[in-house]
């Protein structure tokens, strides 16, 4: 069974307003990393907060473990399985001292005290911000906001972390340690994560990327398939990273490159490879 | 020269730390119509740098001076921030008026303007950033897109007509597409009126292809000066400092390494295409 399953579904936040979500089919297995891109009014905001019933669909379903988000009587386990991380770093963080926002998500599922503890400090741990523990939040830059965030969701043990845009805010070095701290979770701890992002340099990462337009998936595969549609996503508005797109130009031009390289050594290394056959 | 700035140096709390110093003896001038582009990583001193600019910040020591006038001594701080446009980061953070005329005219009146002199300013800088004058001049700005607030707040300081314009990172944030629309109006507006732009980026393909110079900070020193090209060839220093360099200047420099002939200053992807089907076609 998926860890996410969604049918046929639709949304829109007020009835005399145009759907937002027109009919979307998505699932999410244990331990992938989804990320999902689109611009803005494309729907995937709204799409995120449909995967742990912030909103629920007005027609067709969200599956969570087989359980549906429309049912009040599951939503707390629910939630408690899919964690959100949000743009804003600042709106998001509770309490005045770093462990003790941590420990605000585990206090309200009514664990002991020692197992708030531990949790409090393997999350801190994992994301790398044990030396803060005992810092006030709003002293911290964007990224680390970001990953106290991340620590406070973690400590409530989730099968999947969604992410909507958590890097928008962020610095260059907030967003590499964002990131980084992302894939350690989905690698190392296997955790599923559906990332939403307008960084295309980002997306590279995921397993599988959706491209969301106009309320509909118009396009979905891995990283290498998205990404040799150059011209087809830029139909979409969306960026595409620097080296793709002279790849994608050199190899239209004739060149034999793949244009599905994604790291400057690659292509230095074949051009000079293609240079030397001549 | 419209800028100069000597020796530059601003402490935050001179009391408590007398070695911790946000900017650091700088120096640089820059001349009407220049596009300036400013980079550096996170804390290295951007935004202190831009806040004294237009007298936000009175610098602890050092002269700025803008037309002949030292702004750290002047009282009139009024004119100052007139002439020194600074639009700041997530600027729709601070539109606050009931309508979005209101919100544009708020600086404009404050100069003392007539109604018609205010009118005429709102138009030309909703004009700039193509924002229809009749759709828009009655809504609410807390009711626009994400784009449109941005805008709203851009034209906000354009309707001031700055001698020289700062952008704190105007379009962080947005997506790829309203983006690239704010660029191009930015590009638009620098090319029809030669205005004086000052562009804080953390976007290096960006700042390559739009400023003419580049100015690079880092620890609060102002650590290089000068054109795309001539900034972008430091890649090791760049990245020693938190930065770094296009990718596309990174393959044309790893091409150059291996010792081929092929030009490093070029910064769009149409150029480096053809420079590259140059170098393989011999």
């Amino acid at each position: 069974m998926p860890l996410i399953e969604i049918a046929d579904l639709c949304y829109r936040y007020n009835q005399d307003q145009d759907w937002i979500l027109k009919g979307v089919d998505l699932k999410v297995d244990s331990g992938e990393f989804v990320v999902i891109v689109g611009h803005n009014g494309s729907g995937k905001s709204t799409l995120a907060k449909m995967l742990n019933g912030l909103l629920v669909p007005d027609e067709g379903e969200v599956l969570v473990n087989g359980k549906a988000t429309s049912r009040e009587e599951n939503i707390w386990e629910i939630r408690r399985q899919i964690g959100m991380v949000f743009q804003n770093p600042d709106n998001q963080l509770v309490a005045n001292i770093v462990e003790e926002d941590i420990a605000f998500g585990p206090e309200n599922l009514g664990l002991e005290s020692a197992v708030i503890k531990k949790r409090v400090e393997e999350a801190l741990e994992v994301v790398g911000m044990d030396k803060f523990r005992r810092n006030a939040p709003h002293n911290l830059s964007g990224g680390q906001k970001q990953r106290i965030a991340i620590a406070g969701i973690l400590a409530m043990h989730p099968k999947c972390l969604v992410l909507d845009e958590p890097t928008a805010m962020l610095d260059p070095v907030g967003r590499k340690d964002v990131m980084t701290t992302v894939q350690e979770l989905n690698q190392e701890l296997g955790m599923a994560v559906v990332h939403i992002t307008h960084f295309m340099t980002e997306a590279l990462l995921a397993d599988r990327i959706i491209v969301m337009d106009q309320g509909k998936i118009v396009l979905e595969g891995t990283p290498q398939e998205i990404f040799s549609q150059v011209d087809e996503i830029k139909k979409y508005h969306l960026d595409v990273p620097q080296l793709t797109e002279l790849a994608f130009r050199l190899s239209q031009a004739g060149l034999d490159v793949s244009p599905d390289i994604f790291n400057v050594d690659e292509l230095v290394e074949k051009l000079c490879y293609l240079k030397s056959k001549i | 020269m419209l800028l100069e700035v000597k020796n530059l140096s601003h402490n935050y709390d001179l009391e408590s730390s007398v070695t911790d110093y946000s900017l650091q003896d700088i120096n640089f001038m820059i001349e009407r119509g220049q596009f300036v582009g400013l980079i550096g990583h996170t804390g290295s001193g951007k935004s202190t740098l831009v806040q004294t600019l237009n007298g936000l910040i009175k610098p602890t020591t050092g002269q700025i001076i803008i037309d002949d006038q030292d702004i750290t001594k002047t009282k009139n701080l009024k004119e100052v921030r007139q002439k020194v446009g600074l639009v700041f980061q997530y600027p729709e953070h601070q539109l606050f008026e009931e309508t979005v005329f209101a919100d544009i005219a708020f600086g404009p009146k404050n100069l003392g303007l007539t109604e018609q002199e205010v009118e005429q300013r709102v138009k030309n800088a909703l004009e700039v950033v193509n924002l229809d004058y009749e759709t828009f001049k009655d809504r609410s700005p807390f009711k626009l897109s994400g784009g449109q607030q941005r805008r709203v707040a851009i034209a906000g300081v354009l309707a001031m007509e700055p001698e020289v314009l700062i952008l704190d990172e105007p379009t962080a944030g947005l997506d790829p597409k309203t983006r690239q629309e704010i660029i191009a109006e930015i590009v638009n507006l620098q090319q029809k009126t030669s205005l004086t732009i000052i562009l804080i980026s953390h976007r290096m393909e960006e700042v390559a292809r739009l400023a003419d110079r580049i100015l690079v900070l880092d620890e609060g020193k102002l650590v290089l000066d000068g054109t795309s090209a001539e900034v972008f060839q430091q890649q090791e220093f760049l990245q020693e400092i938190g930065l770094g360099v296009p990718q596309i200047t990174e393959v044309l420099m790893k091409l150059k390494n291996k010792d081929n002939m092929i030009a490093t200053d070029i910064f769009t992807i149409e150029e480096a295409k053809q420079e590259i089907l140059k170098l393989m076609r011999g």
